[in-house]
């Protein structure tokens, strides 16, 4: 009996102790979530680490932002917020805002101006696509195509996807209307500026879906980010949908016989927001660490790493050289003029909308 | 009748040894009770309550309560969007509603039955703090000032002649006090009503609720709060958005079971989807027939295996036991991989095939993304689990049985079918029930190697959970998965006996 009085009354000190370390622990420390790969580790060098050497803040990183919508709403029902700050793509950070699972940033009092003395609503602009969400990137969905697969004319366009005669073969498509859908009807004839006025109607969606038909039998459809890429160097498809800096790894860093295509790709955002839920203290100290990792500086210097835009317009004039090939980045960039000439603009209002609908439709169209 | 027989202490037998019984009976309880608690806890609980999300649809008439009141009047089969009461009525909810910030969420919860009641209700959030109406509170505090004074508001309220007098004025200012102590966190003591309590003071006004200090409002223009509204989105006097209000404002729903067979509430009560919306149905039919394939394959290419395990000599069986065991060592996911590398037009099966001269270059086979991948990729990942019971039952059947039934004159073949393979049955029952139930779930495998065709009913339930985040209907997916797979389970215990299953000697 006295034994294991003993036993649990040192289990108790030990789990008290345990506790307290943790709490103890804790005070210096936050979890970051973001993508993982090259991406993280380009945040690693640009925030992360400068972050850590000013404040002592000891960052964890945590790779689950393909989850993290899910695991925030039941962190939240679980009154148990364990993230302190989360990397997502702006269509996430509306859904997160609307469920009240990310707390409102106000730009300009919680964020850096700009360091031309631009206020920060005015520097991020029309970026800034949602309460909740605060501008990191601006990335593209783009085509990339096998310059030995093609025959004697690279495609230029991104009708080039639907035209099966010219370059026959497997192609990859991204396994959501999102995207898709928008590319099938401008190939189809409609202008850019009424694409989502027109595929609004049931008939425009039929013909959306029409156009798709006649890639259906060529499509590798993908949900991760990596397969295109890897189809590509496989030689699998011909070409694929995929994200630019996806791309510019595949045919800058690893040399592989692909080119890309700056034509309607859509551009898209990626960002942080910061969960509610969250203690006084873990709050005013995501706030700190997202006004440092935001500020002019910081966003050009995430582009010496990897080949997404800065959300900032001034940012822009900084980007410089990639730190290891050495190659001028701002050529790279989705936002450099020479390649945003001919960009489609992702509608998030629109698609917090019909994402649902279109989705139910889209995988029935596939299973058919 | 028996004499009742006594135990040495003079007792009654009986008693006496179901005492005994009941003391070892309740220590067993006792070792068994932390095993059940901690699945009662981590198991049976969190289960209950995600399926019980299949039904729950508390959100409307919470986020909502003064609309779905006055709604109950409203005939949905008129064809025209409700009168002016609902709108003020839904003026008081919005107006609460975005403090609390649930209006986007009803927003959200209300856009998977109707496209574009999400934007709705982010757009209207935004809009309803800059209502026209502060006409209203300015007559109010010109008629007399008490009617700014927080500390008079909060008598008038709770003086029940007063209440019944005006009871839209009520209802909107407890909400409103409710709010400002919850949401704000401030005292109602200190804080002027919002413009909403004094529209709603208007409207009992002017309906003939006796003021508590009479005021003269002849001058006030009556602010039109259905026009408010529709200014903001004409939506908003869409007879479908509110069919959709009204249709979903009960606590408890069966829309999330009814989408998931591929029906819907429509107008006039529950109709079939329109053809290019039914997709479940077909994802049902399909993760049964597969996982079916995927069982019928691991017996096929398990029991020769097992049967090799069971009778070569101990030394080379456990080595191949090794080979069986080895892919339970690798990550799921490198598994799949690799079929891929495989089994691609560019893969390793296709330019063996090739350079054989099988097929052509131009005809390359396709084997992966489709139902052939999945198809492969799973019944390798899942055939350990059809060996190894397999191969335990196996073990235990005697090698003498099939040499004393040729010693009576059976061919092999006769040997085999007549003796031996009926006593290996439990193991293959036990294999294909684990197989099956566990492919049944399966998701990573089919979403990676399964294309289009090859996905499984459980694409869609992760879809919903982690991408839509409409719980409600991966619940019900869920819940109906689970019911098909206990009435498999009870279909198989009538034919074939669930004794009938070993799962070792």
């Amino acid at each position: 009996m006295k034994t294991t009085m003993k036993l649990m009354a040192t289990s108790c000190l030990t789990l008290t102790a345990s506790m307290a370390f943790a709490d103890g622990h804790m005070a210096n420390e936050m979890t970051i979530v973001s993508w993982g790969g090259a991406y993280s580790a380009s945040q690693q060098a640009a925030y992360h680490d400068p972050y850590m050497e000013k404040t002592g803040v000891n960052i964890i990183n945590d790779e689950s932002s393909a989850e993290a919508v899910a695991k925030l709403r039941a962190m939240n029902e679980a009154g148990n917020v364990t993230w302190d700050v989360v990397d997502v793509v702006a269509s996430d950070a509306i859904r997160l805002c609307d469920e009240g699972l990310a707390m409102e940033i106000d730009a300009d009092e919680q964020l850096a101006d700009g360091d031309d003395g631009s206020k920060a609503s005015d520097d991020f602009g029309d970026l800034l696509v949602s309460d909740c969400f605060i501008p990191q990137i601006v990335y593209s969905t783009t085509v990339g195509y096998r310059t030995d697969m093609v025959g004697g004319t690279a495609p230029t366009e991104i009708c080039s996807l639907f035209d099966t005669e010219m370059y026959p073969g497997k192609r990859s498509l991204e396994k959501r209307p999102i995207n898709n859908m928008e590319w099938a009807l401008i190939c189809d004839g409609v202008a850019k500026d009424d694409v989502y006025d027109v595929l609004e109607t049931e008939e425009g969606q039929a013909q959306a879906f029409a156009k798709l038909d006649t890639i259906k039998d060529d499509v590798i459809w993908w949900s991760a980010g990596a397969d295109t890429p890897q189809l590509l160097a496989d030689g699998e498809v011909v070409m694929g949908s995929t994200y630019n800096g996806r791309l510019f790894s595949l045919i800058e860093e690893q040399k592989q016989p692909v080119a890309m295509l700056w034509d309607a790709q859509v551009f898209d955002l990626d960002g942080w927001i910061i969960p509610t839920g969250l203690s006084p203290e873990r709050e005013a100290r995501a706030l700190d660490y997202v006004k440092f990792a935001t500020d002019t500086e910081r966003l050009a210097d995430q582009a010496k790493y990897i080949s997404y835009g800065p959300a900032r317009k001034s940012s822009a004039p900084l980007v410089g050289k990639h730190a290891s090939l050495g190659i001028e980045m701002a050529p790279h960039m989705p936002t450099d003029p020479e390649n945003a000439k001919n960009t489609f603009l992702y509608n998030y209002e629109w698609w917090a909308d019909y994402r649902d609908d279109l989705d139910a439709k889209f995988q029935a169209w596939l299973s058919q | 009748m028996a004499e009742q027989m006594l135990a040495a202490d003079g007792r009654p037998l009986k008693a006496s040894l179901n005492r005994a019984l009941r003391r070892q009976k309740l220590r067993a309880l006792a070792l068994i009770a932390p095993l059940f608690f901690f699945i009662l806890i981590s198991f049976v609980m969190p289960i209950a309550d995600m399926l019980f999300r299949s039904v729950e649809n508390e959100i409307v008439e919470n986020t909502l309560p003064r609309t779905v009141d006055t709604l109950q009047d409203w005939d949905a089969a008129s064809g025209e969007a409700p009168s002016e009461e609902v709108f003020s009525a839904l003026y008081t909810d919005m107006a609460l509603a975005v403090e609390y910030k649930s209006h986007t969420r009803l927003g959200s919860r209300l856009n998977y039955e109707t496209t574009g009641i999400s934007s709705l209700f982010r757009k209207s959030g935004r809009r309803v703090g800059r209502f026209d109406t502060d006409v209203y509170t300015k007559a109010f505090e010109a008629a007399d000032p008490a009617y700014a004074d927080p500390v008079k508001w909060s008598e008038w309220m709770a003086d029940d002649s007063i209440r019944g007098a005006l009871p839209r004025t009520a209802s909107a200012y407890d909400g409103w006090a409710e709010m400002i102590v919850n949401a704000e966190g401030d005292d109602p003591l200190e804080e002027q009503p919002w413009d909403f309590v004094y529209t709603a003071l208007y409207e009992d006004a002017t309906a003939g609720g006796t003021l508590p200090i009479a005021a003269d409002l002849s001058g006030v223009e009556r602010v039109s709060i259905r026009a408010q509204f529709e200014d903001i989105d004409e939506n908003w006097t869409d007879p479908d958005v509110w069919r959709t209000i009204k249709t979903y404002s009960p606590t408890y729903t069966n829309g999330y079971f009814l989408n998931s067979v591929d029906l819907m509430k429509g107008a006039e009560g529950i109709e079939a989807r329109p053809e290019n919306e039914r997709i479940y149905i077909i994802l049902f039919i399909r993760t049964m027939i597969m996982s079916l394939s995927i069982m019928g394959m691991c017996v096929l290419l398990g029991y020769p295996i097992a049967w090799l395990l069971a009778n070569l000599p101990d030394r080379t069986a456990n080595m191949l036991m090794i080979l069986v065991l080895l892919p339970f060592w690798t990550s799921l996911l490198v598994r799949t991989s690799a079929w891929k590398v495989l089994l691609q037009q560019q893969g390793v099966i296709n330019d063996t095939l090739v350079w054989i001269g099988i097929v052509s270059d131009g005809n390359r086979l396709e084997l992966i993304n489709n139902q052939t991948g999945t198809i492969i990729a799973m019944t390798h990942i899942l055939l350990p689990f059809m060996i190894l019971p397999l191969y335990s039952v196996m073990k235990t059947i005697p090698p003498s049985y099939l040499r004393a039934a040729k010693s009576l004159g059976a061919t092999n073949w006769t040997a085999f079918w007549r003796v031996y393979f009926p006593q290996s049955v439990p193991g293959i029952g036990a294999g294909c029930i684990l197989v099956f139930i566990l492919a049944i779930g399966y998701y990573i495998t089919p979403e990676l190697v399964g294309g289009t065709k090859g996905v499984f009913i459980s694409n869609r339930i992760a879809y919903h959970i982690s991408s839509s985040l409409n719980w409600g209907l991966a619940a019900a997916l869920g819940t109906i998965l689970l019911a098909i797979v206990l009435l498999l389970y009870w279909v198989y215990d009538k034919i074939v006996g669930i004794d009938n299953v070993k799962l070792g000697g």
